[in-house]
């Protein structure tokens, strides 16, 4: 049964192409994406049972043995990542049923939004490095075209400079490989990890793996190369800056973590020291942005920055409980990133603007909406016991184990600078008294609408459970670490003992 | 042959960097087919050029006989190529439909997605 894992990257596909068939139908297309959504969330979970009991599974596509042919490949961090997709896509897709207007839908919403979650499982299934390049591909494409569509100013003026530097990303990704295929003869991941080892020239080798590490360091907004994102991620619609804001960073994490445990494991070259410094200056630089900032979804994307800094720390201090805090930290941060954005859009639905002059009072209004915004806001500053506090203590635990005091220290005060931007909106938003309503009229309070609700209030519970039994997450994360840091299994199962 | 396609691959990026770090959308353009094209130059060295016999194997013989062409960067260009064109398209429609709405091509006079001062929340999804 090693052919199902094709399926995260076939249902959305096959959703696409069905969304596409029913162009005239938007209440179909809509079905159709959360019905995959919900495929696809099941497909991971049995992805991840079937790894988490029968070891790593590997499938040769169209039978041609690895390294020849491409391979798709599960272990427990791709099977994690791809479960953890499932949960934001079938979250964006009930979402988008109130979220996403019919001109939207009509310049093809849906079907971008399907091969966006085909583009990005398929970036965490591969096991080749071309084949990577060739889903991000994929993925930004979709990206490009969801970013633009609604033709405003802003998302112009964003979508040329997001484009911009992911095209130079891309580039750069492509020149990396090309040298990579020059020394060694083979893309794929596991041949690669044994190839590198006995390269002739190590110097080569680590100038190479700088190419790979600016290039995904742009796609996860590492610092200095993260400015695309706050120029982009709070023009397009609610449940498309959901969605990326999710994930599409993290497949850069993900690109970084696979690439630099399995491709240039830092025990061979002297990157670590500079992924380090990179990972505190995201994280301060990050969350300062954050602080100055009176959009609320401007300060989120902020955010998203320092919170890549502590995952890309997790990966540099490169001990097994620090890779461990690292997928840990993707894993929660996924969902309470996409659940804030998607509270955005509640705030901007019922408080009339995403400007925080411009909104108050809803705390008296709306009580819930505040708890449900509470939940992930304070789970990202990380107060316990919700999950963030543990994705936190596990890496300054880690950083302090690996005798990186300054490192752990960076960490415990960027988490107290990211409660005073979410105590920002907390006071604006919501005990502020309402300031005069809107000129044009959405002083009148919306009804209630169960598609937007009902996706913040599981994935807030989803949150609330993490941090009250964090136990078996962190054992997932812990066994992913493992496989990372001694990728002989991984290594095997692929090319077998073609060593 | 590996020596002038290196120095070819070299001065190629070196105008595509030179064009590309202009503030005109137009020369970035320009910028970025040259960088994909010099990109694709460097792959099909690194596959190495020693001979341009094809790949073919003779009948009844398990391996070819003679030295040939790695037909592998070769598929690797063409994929890149493949996708580096319709993203180019993309781009040019994208870059025409900004100059159209924003009406200009310098990017230091976009400022709609990051005002230096918000007065509007005129940057942002629809109100649904």
């Amino acid at each position: 049964m090693n052919s199902g894992l094709a399926a995260p990257i076939v249902v959305p596909f096959a959703a696409a192409a069905v969304a596409l068939a029913l162009r005239r139908h938007p209440r179909l297309q809509s079905g159709v994406s959360m019905l995959s959504a919900a495929l696809h969330l099941a497909v991971g979970a049995w992805l991840l049972y079937r790894v988490h009991h029968s070891g790593i599974n590997v499938l040769h596509v169209g039978g041609w043995p690895a390294p020849f042919g491409i391979a798709l490949v599960a272990d427990h961090l791709s099977a994690l990542m791809v479960v953890i997709t499932g949960v934001v896509y079938t979250a964006v897709a009930v979402y988008s049923r109130a979220d996403i207007d019919a001109e939207d839908i009509q310049r093809g919403y849906y079907p971008l939004l399907n091969i966006l979650v085909g583009g990005i499982s398929g970036a965490f299934m591969t096991g080749d490095l071309f084949n990577l390049y060739v889903w991000f591909e994929v993925m930004l494409m979709a990206s490009f075209a969801l970013l633009v569509m609604g033709r405003t100013r802003a998302q112009l003026d964003g979508g040329v400079k997001y484009v911009v530097i992911n095209l130079i990303s891309t580039l750069l990704f492509l020149t990396g490989l090309g040298l990579v295929y020059g020394m060694t003869g083979t893309l794929n991941m596991a041949h690669l990890h044994v190839k590198l080892r006995m390269a002739a020239d190590p110097a080569l080798v680590a100038a190479v793996a700088v190419l790979f590490l600016t290039a995904f360091g742009i796609k996860s907004g590492l610092f200095p190369l993260f400015f695309w994102l706050p120029a982009s991620y709070h023009t397009p619609p609610v449940a498309v800056s959901a969605i990326f804001s999710g994930l599409l960073t993290k497949v850069g994490v993900y690109a970084l973590i696979r690439t630099f445990t399995l491709v240039f494991p830092f025990k061979d070259n002297t990157l670590q020291g500079l992924v380090l410094v990179a990972a505190a200056a995201t994280m301060v630089v990050g969350v300062l942005g954050a602080a100055t900032h009176n959009h609320v979804r401007r300060i989120l994307s902020f955010h998203i920055i320092s919170q890549v800094g502590y995952m890309v720390l997790g990966l540099g201090l490169f001990t097994p409980l620090a890779l461990a805090g690292a997928v840990f930290y993707v894993l929660h941060h996924i969902i309470v990133k996409a659940n804030l954005f998607l509270i955005s859009g509640l705030i901007r639905r019922w408080g009339g603007s995403f400007e925080l002059h411009r909104v108050g009072g809803l705390y008296r209004q709306r009580g819930w909406v505040a708890l449900l915004f509470f939940i992930p806001a304070f789970s990202l500053a990380g107060f316990p016991p919700l999950s963030g506090f543990w994705a936190k203590m596990i890496l300054i635990r880690a950083s302090l184990d690996a005798g990186q005091y300054t490192l752990a220290g960076v960490a415990a005060v960027v988490g107290l600078l990211t409660v005073y931007s979410m105590t920002k909106i907390w006071g604006e938003a919501f005990w502020k008294p309402a300031p005069a309503p809107l000129a044009d009229g959405t002083g009148a309070s919306p009804r209630m609408n169960g598609w937007m609700l009902a996706p913040v209030v599981a994935m807030a519970a989803l949150t609330v459970f993490i941090g009250l039994s964090p136990e078996p997450v962190f054992q997932l994360a812990q066994r992913a670490a493992e496989e990372l840091l001694e990728p002989a299994a991984y290594v095997y199962t692929v090319i077998g003992n073609m060593q | 042959m590996e020596t002038v396609l290196a120095l070819l691959t070299g001065a190629i990026v070196a105008a595509s960097v030179y064009l590309m770090l202009g503030r005109n959308l137009v020369r970035f353009i320009f910028g970025l087919v040259l960088a994909s094209n010099a990109v694709n130059l460097l792959i099909f060295a690194a596959g190495r050029l020693p001979t341009t016999r094809p790949p073919l194997i003779p009948e009844g013989s398990p391996q070819p006989v003679t030295v040939v062409a790695n037909s592998l960067p070769q598929a690797l260009i063409l994929t890149a190529i493949v996708i580096g064109f319709a993203l180019l398209v993309f781009i040019f429609i994208l870059f025409f439909k900004a100059y159209q709405t924003l009406g200009t091509v310098d990017t230091e006079a976009m400022h709609d997605a990051e005002p230096a001062v918000t007065t509007d929340s005129s940057a942002g999804g629809k109100r649904s």
